[in-house]
């Protein structure tokens, strides 16, 4: 039992899957972005090239920084992802769950955000302690919307707050994005995440031109590697929940594998495609598009499942 | 060492340093990073921190003043890194060889591990120079 707990957490779904597939999508996303800039884009293993690069690195702790907080930040963010990895896996491919998985997960895709500000403020750079503040200031705009798209699928199956009853549910009756409610809550959900894993038009956080990086600009070596690594798992994460949530998870006989990578990749390139044609917005325009206008499209979403549409 | 200097090779992350040129290497080094010449092809990337580079491209005489400020940058780059010298500014000192504020020998401020002659040099030669760095690192 024990070591069957290990082995979901560390090799699949968790860790070392989670891991792997996100470098891979990560280069997916890297060659579609060439793509869009007429360009040939980088090699198949480019980002396990830079990920084991980084590793071998010189760790540098700057003079200025909080050591404690510097070093655990990544590690923790890293752990925090493994375990989002393993539960959302655990659902969707062995249909099982516990009571109240979805707030937990809920809890800990903030927590990863609070590992950021943590991890960025702790450098004593200024520019990381900016990039640190607009972070805190995105999670406050994009935290609403999400929730409530997370409400929209526990009311269509019956108040459950369990991501198998979720599937469960969705196997008899189809997918959740097949009602209104839930194509507004998968539109909403998408650019949640955008927000969430600070892409473009909302990489406001590291914003390269100007931030240079923003909360990871002070790291140097396997802990930036380990940044690196939380951000191309999130490629993994995040669409993978969408899957669960409105697209009625994975089938994996027969011809139900292709309609799986169909699914998973589908949402990936709209991704890629809203990163790669947006220019990023300014912080008071991202919170006033999350309160003005996301999230009470999210709440009609909502109200829409409550009547039953 | 074969190993990680394979890997290294593979995603070199470039750094820009200016110190005091006419800013012609500069212009050359920014269209050797556009769509038209595309290093991502080599793993090459501009990364804009010094802490995440493991290539520092400089440019320039040096003068008096800007010297110690690239030794500082220098010193906060984490190891392994190795610096090239893009122009011929940096090599022999082009036309500025006799200016007054200028440093003798760029060599005493940074170890310069490769030079890429031109007034400005091409992206083709930049390529280059930067394909023998590869080389050295594959063996």
């Amino acid at each position: 039992m024990i070591a069957w707990i290990l082995f979901h957490l560390f090799v699949f779904p968790g860790m070392l899957f989670t891991s792997v597939l996100g470098l891979l999508v990560g280069w997916l996303d890297r060659k579609v972005s060439a793509w869009f800039q007429f360009r040939v884009g980088p090699p198949l293993f480019q980002n396990f090239n830079d990920f084991f690069k980084l590793l071998g690195k010189e760790t540098i702790i700057v003079k200025s920084a909080v050591k404690s907080v510097f070093i655990v930040a990544p590690l923790a963010a890293f752990a925090v992802l493994t375990l989002i990895a393993t539960i959302i896996g655990l659902a969707l491919f062995y249909n099982e769950g516990f009571a109240g998985d979805m707030f937990v997960v809920m809890y800990l895709t903030m927590t990863f955000s609070v590992m950021v500000i943590l991890g960025g403020s702790a450098t004593g750079n200024v520019y990381s302690s900016i990039g640190a503040g607009r972070e805190m200031k995105l999670l406050l705009a994009d935290e609403l919307a999400f929730i409530l798209v997370f409400l929209v699928p526990i009311v269509k199956s019956g108040y459950q707050v369990q991501f198998d009853q979720i599937l469960a549910y969705q196997q008899n009756a189809g997918a959740i994005i097949g009602s209104p409610s839930g194509i507004i809550a998968f539109i909403v959900g998408i650019l949640c995440i955008q927000a969430k894993m600070t892409l473009a038009p909302f990489h406001i956080p590291e914003a390269e031109t100007e931030l240079v990086d923003g909360p990871f600009m002070e790291y140097s070596g396997p802990l930036l590697a380990f940044w690196k690594l939380d951000h191309y798992m999130m490629y993994v994460i995040f669409p993978f929940l969408l899957v669960l949530l409105f697209l009625g998870g994975f089938n994996l006989t027969g011809i139900g594998i292709l309609w799986s990578v169909l699914k998973y990749v589908g949402i990936v390139v709209v991704m890629i495609i809203i990163k790669n044609t947006n220019p990023r917005i300014r912080i008071d325009t991202a919170l006033n598009f999350f309160w003005k206008y996301a999230s009470p499209l999210a709440f009609i979403g909502v109200i829409l499942a409550v009547l039953g549409v | 060492m074969g190993w990680y200097n394979k890997r290294l090779a593979k995603s070199l992350w470039v750094f820009h340093i200016s110190g005091s040129p006419c800013n012609n290497c500069d212009i050359e080094i920014l269209d050797l990073l556009t769509p038209r010449y595309d290093v991502e092809r080599l793993g090459i990337k501009l990364v804009g921190s010094i802490r995440h580079a493991d290539v520092l491209l400089v440019t320039g005489i040096f003068n008096q003043k800007i010297a110690p400020k690239i030794k500082k940058i220098y010193e906060q780059a984490p190891k392994p890194i190795f610096v090239v010298a893009v122009g011929t500014c940096v090599s022999s000192g082009c036309c500025f060889k006799e200016s007054y504020n200028r440093v003798e020998k760029r060599e005493e401020v940074i170890p310069i591990d490769m030079y890429i002659p031109g007034c400005p040099p091409k992206p083709e030669s930049m390529i280059e120079a930067v394909a023998k760095l590869l080389g050295v690192l594959n063996g």
